[in-house]
């Protein structure tokens, strides 16, 4: 939180954020967008990131997929703002005996679900496929986890013919026209050679049957997760009814993106068919819109938020984000993904009785402040140092092969570094120690006034060899100082002083470090344990560097002299 | 410092700088030519001259203009003597020379013997002939200074303000191997105001004291002297002091308000499992923030976990839920766990402090302010370390309204008091809010301060 800037909306952890955009003009024919409508929108838990006179673009937390499409937004947000609550209740049809898809075996190790609906009766223009194409894509990119959890395919329905049959074959078997080629591929062909099968290629990696959607014609319809047949699967503004098909891994997923999807279809004026899905074992029928009953115990909404509530306000607040209520359960609308648990309706309780009503008190919990003690000891060296005129830095704790190597003049074919895996900045080992970081600054910084005497207190990481850590990695705090220009002589002093106020004796002796001058490096012991080194920077490292002056350094461990100093028995 | 009487004009005097007074009895002549005559460097002159300026004597000028400057070769020939100085020289003595015996005399190399010849040719001041180099020139024109060796010692000049045969000489030489070079300087030039042309060639003899010494204070030697009078008024040079790290100053900022609602510091590794960062924390093993574009992940190494009923539990969380969770309905596999991570929060210090709490410890307050990793590009508003800060509360009987009530004095002990809750999203927290500030009277909300910073659970 310190670093306010992180908290840009991309950012947010655990919480990957999707933009959608919404006709301003659409908006506004439910609703005026006010500066009090604004708000209601971030009170409803959504961003709103921009408007211009054509559109309103909101962001949407990952929990809520349901709202990714305006018509999907719409409906909860007329809810919430009291024009439309309660839940919505959506009549599916029976669409006879054609409407059916045969689920065959061989899908089981490579696809084995799918849930699939018919919706007639629609009149498309441009804004309303553009919205179908959109809220597929925002569905596949979140909920879908790209495609991997979840592929949609939607088709106009007098472009096939009932039954439909969803089946692996060999992918030389597969051959189709994909969306936007003007010939056949096999199935091999569009991994290679579409742009859209060479994006999602990775999701059929190693298998070796690709499901296909066909219909009773023998036509081939799709090939999830990856493209639609430019013959049967692009919808236009002439089309009027749509089959629809989500395919994946676990049918209540699937089932969820499906019930998204209809609903929005059947806002948009449309009639919900439902389809029979003959699958080996049993047939089932989708779309499910029944609500789900979820208990609801009202004494915990009200020890849970701190405030009370008659059984009509919670009904009222439920009815507010969407959900039915009768005796003791809340129906969940069969489009929302993110309740799973009665704290999830407790939060939507709380949303809809507004975040800026509840009262906020400061419970009178006695407890005993601690801050860290190590923080603390690092914080009175600090001081000590500054006391000294020092400045202190703080470098990150990656850093490059060639900054912790090459440029202090160690053997990189000796090092174990420990490497993060595909990082996206040249910041690639975690750092092992914090000398070749006060050089680095000591270079950045030639053209600044001198003297330049630098500190740091920070982490530095090593293999864990007696596997005494979780993760194999030790990791233990450090002090660094370098004085530019500074000989041997001043460093010691620095490293001397502190000893002096920590009151620990420390010894030195001679040694060998291939970073300083031969014969101007000593190792700092404590009580016989080596905890750092002491000496002049070696003028190869200086110039590595780029560093025009004479400069003298020394790190050791503030762990040892912490341990030493607090824990000694 | 404007000085008209008598009396001020000798108070002027006395604030001249020993430097100054070298430059008075000079003033009015180039800056050049002051440094040579007084024998100070550069820097000294032109410092002494700003002195002046802000005493109102003159008025400073720095132009960039073009200058002729010595080259490399010219700075060694205006030492040793141009090749065809050097030619001239051994032919005075002998009249003529063969050819080949030339540069060896002269101590040339045969570039700079075929430069000099060439040059003494256009002035017909020798002649080769039958292999031999002959002196046409009387001895007298050989000895007298050409226009080249004159303006090399006049070097450096002002491209605009060469005369006729400082133009010759330039055209002459330029051509020539590294001799001379026209380069952009920063020209210092001045004018004396009125009060400066009645200082201008004053000799000040004043026995000032410049610094007071522990050698006169000792003998007292100050007594009956006057010290040299300060420009009290003017910059002085700035010097800089130590420094804490403004992230160390905002972190001991922080943990002092934490310290002061009383909470107890919780620490830990920067380096985790996948464990404590995400399954404790009930993020699903296929969320986006496990990917490794988006977090970063440790090459080759694989963690312990914890005990394994705590393990037991959590994939039961995760694949069917426990007290009254559904779940996240999916298999919950342990390697994906054991993967090593940069912590992308803090948070995984609070599973581990709750994954040690007893019921006899509560109740029980907690925060950590610690560097936590994301996977980035970096640029100006995203960076692959930062640091952040939570708070915990453990209570059978806190809520929500505690939540906010904590929040609220946190962030007006943090210096905003104008906050606003709004709800929001994070897969470890039921009700999560996002705490957005406002940066001026406008109602609408600026900028996001914080994640959910509190944490919160109900135990009992």
């Amino acid at each position: 939180m310190l670093t306010t800037f992180r908290y840009c909306a991309r950012q947010r952890h655990g919480c990957k954020m999707a933009i959608i955009n919404l006709p301003r003009e659409d908006f506004e024919k439910y609703i005026k967008l006010t500066d009090e409508i604004k708000e209601k929108i971030f009170m409803f838990g959504v961003s709103l990131e921009n408007v211009t006179d054509e559109s309103i673009e909101l962001d949407v937390t990952p929990d809520r997929p349901d709202l990714l499409s305006f018509h999907g937004f719409m409906r909860a947000f007329l809810a919430f703002l009291g024009k439309k609550p309660g839940l919505k209740s959506y009549v599916v049809k029976d669409g006879g005996k054609s409407y059916e898809v045969v689920v065959d075996k061989s899908v089981t190790g490579v696809r084995p679900y799918t849930a699939c609906a018919i919706v007639r009766g629609l009149k498309f223009d441009e804004a309303k496929i553009k919205e179908i194409i959109d809220v597929q894509e925002k569905l596949h990119e979140t909920y879908g986890r790209k495609r991997k959890k979840v592929a949609i395919g939607i088709y106009p329905l007098e472009k096939i013919k009932l039954p439909i049959r969803f089946e692996a074959r060999r992918p030389e078997d597969i051959c189709f026209v994909p969306l936007d080629f003007d010939r056949e591929l096999n199935g091999i062909e569009i991994l290679q050679r579409h742009p859209t099968g060479r994006e999602y290629a990775h999701l059929l990696e190693g298998m070796k049957k690709f499901p296909v959607f066909v219909d009773s014609k023998g036509e081939i319809l799709s090939m999830p997760p990856i493209i639609n047949s430019e013959l049967t699967g692009k919808i236009t503004e002439k089309t009027r009814d749509v089959f629809i098909e989500c395919s994946g891994f676990d049918f209540r997923v699937v089932s969820k993106a499906l019930n998204m999807l209809v609903t929005v279809l059947a806002d948009m004026g449309g009639t919900i068919y439902s389809m029979k899905l003959r699958y080996p074992d049993k047939t089932r029928v989708t779309p499910e819109l029944m609500p789900e009953k979820v208990k609801l115990d009202k004494t915990n909404v009200e020890r849970l938020l701190g405030i009370k509530l008659s059984e009509t306000q919670m009904k009222k607040l439920l009815a507010r984000m969407g959900h039915g209520y009768e005796k003791g359960y809340v129906l969940v609308p069969a489009w929302r993904v993110d309740v799973m648990h009665e704290v999830d309706l407790i939060e939507d309780i709380a949303i809809a009785y507004g975040y800026d009503n509840f009262e906020p008190e400061v419970p009178a919990i006695a407890t005993t402040a601690k801050a860290s003690a190590m923080e603390e000891f690092k914080s009175k060296i600090a001081e000590l140092l500054v006391g000294l005129g020092m400045l202190e830095i703080m470098s990150y704790t990656l850093t490059t092969k060639k900054a912790q190597y090459a440029n202090m003049l160690a053997d990189e074919n000796m090092a174990r570094p420990i490497e993060v895996l595909e990082p996206r900045t040249e910041l690639s080992i975690l750092r092992e120690n914090l000398l070749h970081l006060a050089c680095k600054t000591l270079g950045d910084n030639v053209n600044a006034e001198y003297p330049q005497r630098i500190f740091e207190l920070g982490k530095v990481f090593s293999h864990d060899e007696d596997g005494k850590s979780e993760t194999g990695v030790r990791e233990e705090e450090r002090l660094a100082v370098a004085l530019a220009p500074g000989n041997f002589t001043e460093a010691k002093q620095v490293l001397e002083y502190l000893a002096r106020m920590l009151d620990i004796k420390l010894k030195f002796r001679p040694a060998k470090h291939e970073s300083f001058i031969e014969g101007r490096v000593a190792s700092v012991l404590l009580d016989g344990t080596q905890i750092g080194y002491v000496g002049e920077l070696h003028p190869a490292v200086l110039r590595n560097w780029h560093i025009k002056m004479p400069a003298a350094a020394f790190e050791i461990s503030i762990e040892e002299i912490f341990e030493k100093k607090f824990c000694k028995n | 410092m404007s000085v008209t009487d008598n009396g001020n004009e000798r108070e002027l005097l006395e604030t001249l700088s020993p430097n100054e007074r070298k430059i008075l009895p000079f003033l009015g002549k180039s800056f050049d030519e002051l440094c040579k005559l007084t024998s100070l460097d550069e820097v000294a002159v032109l410092r002494a001259l700003q002195f002046l300026e802000n005493k109102g004597l003159l008025r400073l000028r720095m132009e960039d203009k073009l200058v002729v400057v010595l080259d490399e070769n010219g700075k060694r020939y205006v030492r040793e003597g141009l090749p065809e100085r050097r030619l001239l020289d051994v032919l005075t003595k002998h009249g003529s020379v063969a050819m080949e015996n030339a540069a060896k005399l002269a101590g040339l190399d045969a570039n700079e013997l075929r430069a000099a010849i060439g040059a003494l040719k256009k002035k017909a001041m020798v002649e080769i002939k039958d292999g031999k180099l002959v002196l046409m020139a009387g001895k007298d024109e050989a000895k007298k200074k050409m226009l080249e060796e004159i303006f090399l010692e006049k070097l450096p000049l002002a491209l605009d303000t060469l005369e006729p045969q400082d133009k010759y000489a330039l055209e002459m030489l330029r051509d020539r191997k590294e001799i001379v070079k026209v380069e952009k300087r920063k020209v210092i030039s001045y004018e004396l105001t009125e009060l400066g042309k009645r200082f201008a060639g004053k000799k000040v003899k004043l026995d000032l004291i410049e610094e007071l010494t522990p050698e006169m204070l000792k003998t007292q030697g100050w007594r009956g002297k006057k010290f040299r009078r300060y420009d009290v008024v003017s910059a002085v040079p700035k010097i800089y002091g130590g420094k804490k790290h403004f992230i160390r100053q905002a972190i001991e900022h922080v943990r002092k308000i934490w310290l002061e609602l009383g909470f107890e510091e919780m620490e830990g590794p920067l380096i985790t499992t996948g464990f404590w960062n995400f399954d404790a924390l009930f993020t699903p093993q296929d969320h986006p923030a496990r990917e490794l574009q988006d977090t970063f992940f440790i090459k080759g190494k694989v963690g312990k976990l914890p005990g394994a009923r705590l393990v037991a539990e959590v994939k039961k969380a995760h694949e069917q839920g426990i007290e009254g969770s559904k779940g996240w309905q999916y298999k919950w596999q342990e390697q994906e766990a054991r993967k090593i991570v940069l912590r992308t929060h803090t948070t995984c210090l609070s599973a581990m402090t709750l994954a040690k709490l007893r019921e006899a410890d509560l109740p029980a307050k907690f925060f950590a302010i610690g560097k936590t990793y994301r996977n980035e590009t970096i640029d100006y508003k995203h960076l692959v370390e930062f640091h952040q800060t939570e708070g915990i509360v453990v209570s059978p009987d806190v809520n929500f309204r505690h939540l906010l009530g904590y929040l609220k004095i946190f962030f007006e002990k943090m210096g905003f008091s104008k906050i606003k809750f709004v709800p929001h999203y994070f897969p470890y927290t039921e009700p999560s809010v996002e705490i957005h500030y406002l940066v001026s009277q406008f109602l609408f909300l600026l900028g996001v301060l914080a994640s959910s910073a509190l944490l919160w659970i109900i135990m009992g």
